[in-house]
C-alpha cells in the first residue's frame, strides 16, 4: 500500500497495463509531455523518465488536435490487435470524436455480427466546478449511456480509479472513463499490487437504513458529508456508489432501497434524461412498493454552466442540497409518526 | 510498371464479372422485394474496385462505404455469406446484424462497410498504425467517394498517417457525383493534389475503367507503403452506370443525358475481355465460359441465402459486448 493521488491511481493503473501487455499503448494530445499527469514517472522518474522514454514513442503516440482521427485510429487498432488507451483530455472534446464514438466504437462488434472486437479505452476528465466556462466544464456521461456498446465509468476514488482503469484496459469492449477533475487531487492508501474490481458492482460506502443515497463521482463525496451530518440528526444513511454506470448494479441499488425505502440520487450532469433519471426510473419500475416517501433527484439544472465563480458554484449538487433533501422525505414519516 | 501476371489477369477478370452480376442481381432482388432495404451497386466502377484489391495481398486490411459490396467481392470474400447478408439470413457474413451497409468479412481483412460516409476512413488509418507498432508489414486501404472525400475526417486521418508514415492508402473512388450532387460543384480544386499539403504523394488514376492503370497505382503505393514509406492518396476517376441506390427515382436528371452513354462505352469488363483475348491470347470461347461461370456462382450464392433460415430472435440481443448479453 502506499498513499497515491486519483491522478497517481490512474498512472499507475496505466503503468501497470503497459508493463503487463505490449499491445497496450497510450495515444492522446500531449502525452508525451504528461500534460495531464497520467503519464508520468512519479516516484521512478529520476530513474526511469517519463512513459515515453519508459516504452518509447512506438507506443506513446502524442498526437495531432484531431479527436475525430485520434478516436477513428484506435477504434481500427483495437479491432486489428492492439489495445489503446485514448487519452482524450476534457470530456467536452468527445464531442469532437462523436461520430467514431458512435458510430463505430460503438456498433462495429454488433453490427458486424461479433467479428469485430474493440478492446480501447477512451479516457477524459470533466474538468467542472473549476472556472473553465461552458467550452470545459461538461459532464456527458449520460449521453453516451444512450449509446448502447459503450460501456461507462465513473470513480470516485484513487482506489476505485486504479481497480476500475485496470479492468477497463484488459477488457475486450469499448470504456469510457469519465474522471472528476476535481478529484485528481484526492489521497488515499492505494494497493500497490495488480488489482481489478469488475464493472457492475456498486460500491456501499456507508451502510444504513433511513435513506438510500445514489451518488455518483464527485458527488459521491458531497453525499458522505451529508450522511455524516444526518447522523447526529439520528437519520440513518446508506450511501452507494455505483462505479461502472454501464454496466449498472442494479441489484445492489434495488436492495438497498427495498431496505430504506427512499432514494436520493445525486450527480452533477444536467437533469434531463440523466444518470439520476435513469436509476429513479428503474427504481419506481422494481421497487415502487417499497417506496415510503417520493424519489428525489440532486442534479445539474439544465442549463450551462457559467464561468464567474460565484455564478458557477450553485450548478453543481453540494452537501446541503443532499442534506435538505433527505430532511425533507425524513420528516414527513415523523410528522405522520408523531400525529 | 508493376504488372499482372497471366494467371492474375484472369483471376481479376473473374472478380470484377463477380461484382457485375452480384450486383445485377442485387438490384433486381431489391426491385421485387427479395432484398429489403436498398443497395448501392459497383456497377461501372469494377476496375477501380478490383484493381485495387488485387493490388492487396491477402492479409492486407481493408474499409470501405456504402457502395459496399464490391470492395469485399474483390478481396476475395465468397458470394453465398455475402447475399445472405443483403437478404438479412442467419448465414449472412454478419449473421443478418449488418445488411448490404455494412458488409464486413474479417476473414479476408475486410473491417467493414461504413453507411456514414467518411467515417471509416480513420479505421483503416488504425489498421495501420497497428501494423505499425505490432511489427507486422500488413497495410491497410480505405475506400470511399468522391463525397467523402469532403469530410474533415479524410484530412486528420492523412496528416496523422503522414507524421507517423503509417502504411496505409486512401483510395478516392472518384464517381464525379455524391448522389444528386456533382463532385465539381462541391469540391475546391483536384482531389488527388491535396496530397501535397500534407506531403504525401497524391496520384489521380484518369482513367478508372483500365484496371491496370488501377493496378498500376495501388501497387506503386502499397509497396511504398510496406517499405515503411508512409501514406498515399489515389484518386481513380470512374463512373457508376445505375443509380445512387436500387429503387432510388429522383424527380430531375443531375447527368447530362449523353454523360452515361460515353461511358458505358468504356465498361471495364469489356475492355478487359478485349485485352485477354488480344494480348493474353484467351478465346472468346474461354471468355464465355467464364461469365457463364460466374452467373451460375451468383445464382448458388443466390440460392444458398434463399435456402437459409431467417435469424433466431434471440440473436438480435447478441454481440453487443463480448462478456455479457443483454439485460433488459
Ligand atoms: C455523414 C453522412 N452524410 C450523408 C449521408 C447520405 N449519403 C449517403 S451516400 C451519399 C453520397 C456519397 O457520395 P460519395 O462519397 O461520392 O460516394 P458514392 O455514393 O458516389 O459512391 C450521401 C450524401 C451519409 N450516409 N452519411
Ligand atoms: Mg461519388
Amino acid at each position: 500500500m502506499s498513499v497515491m493521488s486519483f491522478l497517481g491511481a490512474i498512472g499507475a493503473a496505466q503503468k501497470e497495463a503497459m508493463d503487463a501487455d505490449e499491445r497496450v499503448i497510450i495515444i492522446g494530445e500531449d502525452v508525451e509531455a504528461n500534460v495531464y499527469g497520467t503519464t508520468g514517472g512519479g516516484k521512478t522518474r529520476q530513474e526511469t523518465g517519463d512513459f515515453v522514454q519508459m516504452y518509447g514513442r512506438n507506443r506513446i503516440r502524442n498526437t495531432p488536435i484531431s479527436e475525430e482521427g485520434i478516436v477513428g485510429a484506435a477504434a481500427g487498432a483495437a479491432m486489428t490487435g492492439l489495445r489503446p488507451i485514448v487519452d482524450l483530455s476534457y470530456s467536452s472534446f468527445l464531442y469532437m470524436a462523436m461520430d467514431q464514438l458512435v458510430n463505430q466504437v460503438a456498433k462495429n462488434r454488433y453490427m458486424f455480427g461479433g467479428q469485430a472486437s474493440m478492446p480501447a479505452v477512451f479516457r477524459s476528465a470533466m474538468f467542472y466546478g473549476l472556472n473553465t466556462g461552458a467550452h470545459h466544464s461538461d459532464r456527458p456521461y449520460p449521453m453516451f449511456m444512450n449509446a448502447p456498446g459503450l460501456k461507462i465509468m465513473v470513480p470516485s476514488t484513487p482506489s476505485d480509479a486504479k481497480g476500475l482503469l485496470r479492468t477497463a484496459i484488459d477488457m475486450n469492449d469499448p470504456v469510457l472513463t469519465f474522471e472528476a477533475c476535481i478529484l485528481w487531487g484526492l489521497k488515499e492508501e492505494v494497493n500497490d499490487d495488480e488489482f481489478w474490481i469488475p464493472f457492475g458492482v456498486a460500491r456501499t460506502h456507508r451502510e444504513g437504513t433511513d435513506v438510500t443515497i445514489v451518488a455518483i463521482s464527485s458527488s459521491v463525496h458531497e453525499a458522505l458529508a451529508a450522511a455524516t451530518e444526518l447522523e447526529t440528526e439520528g437519520i440513518s444513511v446508506e450511501v452507494i456508489d455505483p462505479r461502472t454506470l454501464v454496466p449498472l448494479d442494479k441489484r445492489a441499488i434495488l436492495n438497498s432501497v427495498a431496505k430504506t425505502g427512499r432514494l436520493v440520487v445525486v450527480e452533477p450532469a444536467h437533469r434531463t434524461c440523466g444518470a439520476a433519471g435513469e436509476i429513479s426510473a428503474i427504481v419506481a419500475e422494481e421497487v415502487f412498493d417499497s417506496l415510503k416517501a417520493p424519489i428525489i433527484r440532486i442534479t445539474a439544472p439544465d442549463m450551462q454552466i457559467p464561468f464567474s465563480p460565484s455564478l458557477e458554484k450553485q450548478m453543481y449538487p453540494n452537501k446541503q442540497d443532499i442534506v435538505a433533501a433527505v430532511r425533507k422525505i425524513t420528516q414527513k414519516d415523523k410528522e405522520r409518526v408523531l400525529a | 510498371m508493376a504488372t499482372l501476371s497471366r494467371e492474375q489477369k484472369i483471376e481479376a477478370q473473374r472478380r470484377m464479372l463477380r461484382i457485375r452480376a452480384f450486383d445485377e442481381r442485387a438490384s433486381k432482388m431489391v426491385k421485387r422485394g427479395h432484398i429489403p432495404g436498398t443497395v448501392h451497386t459497383s456497377i461501372g466502377q469494377e476496375a477501380q474496385v478490383v484493381g485495387a484489391t488485387m493490388a492487396l495481398g491477402e492479409k492486407d486490411y481493408m474499409s470501405g462505404n456504402h457502395r459496399s459490396h464490391g470492395h469485399p467481392i474483390g478481396k476475395g470474400s465468397p458470394l453465398g455469406p455475402l447475399m445472405a447478408e443483403l437478404q438479412g439470413k442467419s448465414t449472412g457474413v454478419c449473421q443478418g446484424k449488418g445488411g448490404s451497409l455494412h458488409l464486413a468479412d474479417f476473414n479476408v481483412g475486410s473491417l467493414g462497410e461504413s453507411g456514414i460516409v467518411g467515417s471509416s476512413i480513420p479505421i483503416a488509418m488504425g489498421a495501420a498504425l497497428s501494423s505499425q507498432v505490432l511489427g507486422r508489414d500488413t497495410v491497410a486501404l480505405a475506400f470511399f467517394g468522391d463525397g467523402a472525400a469532403n469530410q474533415g475526417v479524410l484530412y486528420e486521418s492523412m496528416n496523422m498517417s503522414g507524421v507517423w508514415n503509417l502504411p496505409v492508402i486512401f483510395l478516392c473512388e472518384n464517381n464525379q457525383y455524391a448522389l444528386s450532387t456533382p463532385a465539381h460543384t462541391v469540391t475546391s480544386g483536384v482531389i488527388a493534389e491535396r496530397a501535397a499539403g500534407f506531403g504525401i504523394p497524391g496520384i489521380r488514376v484518369e482513367d478508372g475503367q483500365d484496371l491496370l492503370a488501377v493496378f498500376d497505382a495501388v501497387s506503386t503505393a502499397v509497396e511504398r507503403a510496406r517499405r515503411g514509406e508512409g501514406p498515399s492518396l489515389i484518386e481513380v476517376v470512374t463512373y457508376r452506370y445505375n443509380e445512387h441506390s436500387e429503387g432510388l427515382r429522383l424527380g430531375t436528371d443531375y447527368r447530362p443525358a449523353d454523360e452515361r452513354e460515353a461511358w458505358l462505352k468504356k465498361d471495364p469488363l469489356v475492355l478487359f475481355r478485349e485485352h485477354l483475348i488480344s494480348v493474353e491470347g484467351f478465346s472468346a470461347e474461354e471468355m464465355d465460359a467464364l461469365e457463364a461461370e460466374i452467373l451460375a456462382e451468383v445464382d448458388a450464392a443466390v440460392a444458398f441465402s434463399e435456402n437459409s433460415p431467417w435469424p433466431d430472435p434471440s440473436v438480435g440481443f447478441k454481440d453487443l459486448y463480448t462478456d455479457s448479453e443483454y439485460a433488459a
